[in-house]
């Protein structure tokens, strides 16, 4: 050890020591003010805690500390050298005996998360297409599972077993085919199942055939900063044209009231919809992109400006059951957006309510239309409530077949 | 010398009288033109990237954990965009933006690639510098430039870029819908432009130096996995990053220009934009073709990186080179038709999801092989734990976990629920971050030897190897829960919704694993810089290994080895061959010095090499035997 080296270290350590002094005085003394007013309490440390200056200091010590281990450490290996002692410390031993440590803490760990941070995931799919989207989730799962554990298993025992010793030669072993192509050909033959099983379901989620006696219930959700605004087709079944063009203060989502299918359009605070019957999401946005992420049903779609896009699905579970099911009886279902559209992203979310097909009409019935009388106004639309025949005819069957189109283009 | 002569005969001078070249200050340490000199810029330029980039993942965790408590001392930093202490959102949104620009494309791009490749290419396949220095150079200060251009939009007022890493328009096109797209989005513009037009000449230059630069005896079969995956590497940059140069210039035509490339039917609050036409899906396949290449970009030569260091340190040579170099390839091929799969839920044609997925899930097969291969490389090794063996097993496991969970959302069908949650996170925190990030680690380690001509200290290394390694599982393994209960990523707070409140303890341990994680890096830098000063003297060799780089001198010189380069007789990977009396046969070792350990496979068909060798093995019964 050069003097320079040892002088260096000295001036490192008289420094540790001044800094670790100075931060003890500093320390007492905020916590001596305070001891001084109430002697019989115990000392209140609690606005020491929140000084940058302790935690700094609290750093700088163990900083110190670790820098003496390693010295003391420095200093044992040195002497067995001088001495001609064999090595003091194997660290290959140690490395070893820390990675089968960590297996075995790690297993365990794993074991926690998955069955405590497991049991607060999402509740069973409440969607008919979510039930097999859980369920290849949990092929997946068990077979990445089994995975994850064999090979760390694997490397981690390797890595203990074949640590170095001194005493053995490693085994030169630069190939061998036949082992290669058996894990080449069975990852991707478990892959292949997965694959096939993927695009099974992936088909059966958007390639709806539709049934003419179980129409779907439509309804449009426009997102925008940082809202959704939630339209009902209203008695005729059908939501309007709406142009974005068309939008100001009144008219918030550009309807175009020349259209007569949106006469009858209805808003919405929340969702409802009947249990059962499937539903047509219409997935509209206003400004940026969002994405339309309702978890409990395994639905999520951006929604992009300028492109209208669909999702069908069909609710099982009712809000009511799923408090059951959950034990939770503040349960609710939402959805929220799941892309990030700006400072307010945090923060889009609405409910969803599940409920039997009576409880649906009687709640659809007491919903408002979009027609204000602003807005009648402003489309030479009659003021006083007035028939939906009233609307010009002409433009009514060009609409409608508009809405007609919009509709999967690749629909099998 | 199979090298260019031009370049050869310029050096050959210099050799013998080091120092009489006239070398400034400027031209040595600033603009240098030695590759070993480019690689350490890249390294510390990329180090203090990552040190600000972990630092801003610090702070956003900060957010995440006490979303209503007040740090005094950020706002004593951060100002207006931590009024009360106090992260406000739009600026939560710039950290996490900013934070995953640098660590993907300044860290894991530049510092890992431009780090290595610039210092291993020419020393291991035995080549004076690169093909063209000069481009080496300016690529070096290319990125620079792009460096500072990033950094200082966080001294405009209207803050950083903050629509997240990928930047999709129209968040990122509209000033008006966030305070981050307006300067700040600009500079980020202009940053990436640049950064990619370094990450072009870098890449130019690394595919063909491995091509024509090679040393005698270097064919491509005998070039260590480093380079293959270098090279690979730098094929993939140079076909996808310009893709992203057209996708950057099309959005700074939108913002700036009034095109509507990926704008339409837009309208800010009551203001209806004039944009008509355009498709913010556009961006997404132009951004993602480059994009998911990039995560390949990302982690290949952290893989390579792996390759040597576990051959090396199991003293064995790595299984299934072959298999290694082909599954690497599939990787590059494959890489580039996958892009979809960040793409299921944007409502593009459900065809091309399930498309996207046979080809996603195809590009498993590879990874798995190498992963596999990893595993048999450690099996009867001799293993020696250097700091770089253990982050090189790190990234083993790191690249298992991650990559078991890309199968989840490589299916479509499954990444409808989990598509842009913290599932997601943890996914490519694992697979790509932390791994690779390990791969650069190692590297570092196993090089720096080879970079400063001294030695870390091993003990430090292990320190900050064991407290890194813990703490980005603690980080990263609960946050896959949190996806699977539907809590999206990029959130401010989790206070706004009930059901996410029961993760709000979660965040809290989650962040101070990150802080631990964070002041482990400590150990890091501190042996780092402390032994580029001080640290012992390293040997030539210091880990014994077979590759090139280790037969040049340990005082650096321009021009890598004084004498001719050396020839390249055999593979890379000679370790403990049985007949042989060291464990260790370098590649310059002609089979004729090493009869009593050649083996029939190791002469390639050569009959001649074969017929010598029987004849000696007949002359020498007793040692043949053995």
């Amino acid at each position: 050890m050069s003097l320079r080296k040892f002088i260096s270290n000295k001036t490192i350590a008289a420094l540790a020591v001044i800094l670790t002094v100075f931060a003890s005085t500093s320390a007492f003394a905020q916590a001596a003010g305070a001891a001084a007013e109430t002697v019989a309490k115990p000392i209140d440390m609690g606005p020491v805690y929140k000084t940058v200056i302790f935690y700094t200091m609290a750093f700088l010590l163990l900083c110190l500390f670790i820098a003496i281990i390693g010295k003391s450490l420095k200093v044992y290996e040195l002497t067995r050298e001088a001495q001609d002692k064999p090595k003091g410390i194997n660290w290959n031993t140690i490395n070893g005996v820390l990675f089968a440590l960590f297996l075995i803490v790690g297993l365990y760990g794993v074991y926690w998360e998955y069955t405590v941070h497991g049991k607060m995931i999402l509740p069973e799919a409440a969607s008919e297409h979510g039930k097999k989207i859980d369920q290849m989730f949990n092929i997946t799962l068990i077979i990445t599972t089994i995975v994850f554990i064999a090979t760390h298993i694997i490397l981690f025992v390797f890595a203990y077993i074949y640590r170095s010793t001194g005493k053995r030669k490693a085994y030169y072993y630069p190939h061998n085919n036949a082992l290669e192509r058996i894990w080449t050909i069975v990852p991707a033959l478990v892959l292949t199942v997965l694959v096939l099983m993927g695009f099974l379901t992936w088909r059966s989620i958007f390639y709806k055939i539709e049934d003419p006696n179980n129409k779907p219930l439509n309804i449009e959700i426009t997102s925008s900063q940082f809202a959704w605004a939630i339209r009902y087709p209203g008695a005729d079944g059908i939501v309007g044209v709406k142009n974005y063009k068309l939008i100001n203060s009144i008219n918030a989502l550009g309807i175009d009231f020349k259209d007569k299918n949106t006469l009858d359009d209805q808003t919405a605070d929340e969702m409802v919809i009947p249990v059962n019957k499937p539903v047509r999401l219409i997935l509209t946005s206003k400004d940026v992109l969002h994405s339309f992420y309702m978890p409990h049903f395994r639905i999520q779609l951006n929604t992009v400006p300028g492109m209208t896009s669909y999702f069908e699905f069909t609710p099982t579970i009712t809000t009511e059951e799923m408090k059951v099911k959950t034990n939770d009886p503040k349960f609710a279902y939402l959805f929220l957006c799941a892309k990030i559209c700006g400072e307010g992203h945090y923060k889009m979310q609405k409910e969803v309510r599940v409920v039997s097909q009576a409880e649906y009409e009687a709640w659809v019935k007491k919903q408002g239309t979009y027609l204000t009388d602003d807005l009648r106004k402003e489309f030479n639309l009659p003021v006083a409530a007035a028939p939906a025949a009233v609307a010009p005819a002409d433009s009514v069957k060009k609409d409608t077949a508009a809405v007609k189109t919009n509709q999967l283009a690749l629909k099998k | 010398m199979s090298t260019i002569s031009l370049h050869d005969t310029h050096n050959h001078d210099s050799h013998d009288d080091h120092g009489h070249h006239k070398e400034t200050f400027l031209t040595k340490y600033v603009f240098s033109q030695d590759h070993k000199m480019i690689a350490k810029q890249f390294l510390i330029t990329g180090i203090i990237m990552a040190v600000i980039a972990m630092g801003l993942s610090i702070l956003f965790r900060l957010q995440l954990a006490w979303p209503e408590k007040s740090f005094p001392i950020l706002e004593t930093f951060l100002g207006t965009w931590a009024e009360g202490g106090r992260i406000k959102p739009d600026f939560y949104l710039a950290l996490v933006t900013i934070h995953g620009t640098i660590m993907v494309f300044f860290v894991l791009t530049a510092g890992l690639s431009g780090t290595f490749s610039n210092l291993l290419i020419p020393l291991q396949i035995g080549a004076r510098d690169m093909a063209s220095p000069f481009l080496n150079m300016l690529s070096y200060w290319f990125f620079f430039g792009a460096c500072v251009i990033m950094m200082s939009s966080f001294f405009i007022q209207t803050g950083p870029a903050s629509a997240g890493w990928t930047i999709y328009p129209p968040l990122s096109a509209l000033p008006t819908a966030i305070k981050g797209s307006a300067l700040g989005m600009t500079l980020w513009l202009i940053s990436m432009i640049m950064f990619v037009a370094s990450s072009l000449m870098g890449g130019i230059n690394y595919v063909s130096t491995v091509l024509n630069m090679r040393t005698k005896g270097m064919d491509l079969w005998k070039m260590p996995l480093t380079i293959w995956a270098f090279f690979l590497t730098a094929i993939l940059g140079v076909l996808s990053f310009p893709v992203l140069v057209a996708g950057v210039v099309l959005l700074i035509f939108d913002r700036s220009f009034g095109t509507s490339f990926y704008l339409s039917d837009i309208v800010m609050g009551t203001q209806v934009l004039p944009n008509e036409g355009g498709s913010p899906i556009l961006w997404q396949h132009l951004f993602w073709f480059l994009g998911h290449p990039e995560v390949y970009i990302v982690i290949m030569p952290a893989l390579g990186i792996s390759s040597e260091v576990i051959s090396v340190n199991s003293r064995k040579p790595i299984f299934g080179y072959h298999a290694m170099i082909y599954s690497l390839i599939g990787i590059t091929v494959l890489s580039f038709i996958v892009w979809g799969h960040h793409m299921f839920v944007t409502g593009m044609n459900p065809l091309l999801g399930g498309v996207f997925m046979i080809t996603t899930l195809i590009i498993a097969v590879p990874s798995a092989v190498k992963t596999f291969n990893y595993l048999a490389t450690l099996w009867r090794g001799n293993i020696r734990f250097t700091p770089a063996m253990l982050f090189a097993i790190g990234l083993v496991s790191f690249f298992i976990s991650g990559g078991l969970t890309g199968i989840f959302l490589g299916n479509a069908s499954l990444d409808i629920n989990l598509h842009d949650t913290y599932f997601v996170v943890a996914h490519f925190h694992l697979v790509m971050g932390s791994a690779a990030i390990f791969g650069m680690l190692a590297g570092v380690y196993h090089w720096y030897p080879k970079m400063f001509g001294r030695m870390m200290s091993s003990k430090l290394g292990y320190l900050h190897f064991w407290l890194t390694f813990i703490s980005a599982y603690l980080v990263f393994f609960p946050l896959h829960f949190l996806g699977l209960d539907g809590v999206p990523r990029r959130y401010y707070a989790f206070t706004e919704f009930e059901f996410m409140q029961k993760w709000l303890t979660v965040n809290v341990f989650v962040t101070w694993a990150a802080i631990i994680g964070a002041l482990a890096q400590v150990a890091f830098l501190w042996n780092f810089f402390y032994s580029i000063f001080k640290g012992k003297k390293a040997p030539q060799n210091p880990w014994e290994a077979n590759t090139l780089e280790w037969t040049t001198p340990v005082e650096h010189l321009h021009g890598n080895w004084p004498g001719e380069i050396p020839t390249v007789y055999r593979w890379p990977y000679d370790y403990s061959k049985p007949g042989s009396d060291v464990d260790f046969i370098p590649q310059t070792v002609p089979f004729s010095q090493t009869m009593t350990s050649n083996m029939p496979h190791d002469f390639e068909g050569n009959t001649e090499a074969e017929r010598i060798q029987r004849e000696w093995e007949a002359k020498n019964p007793a040692v043949a035997e053995k």
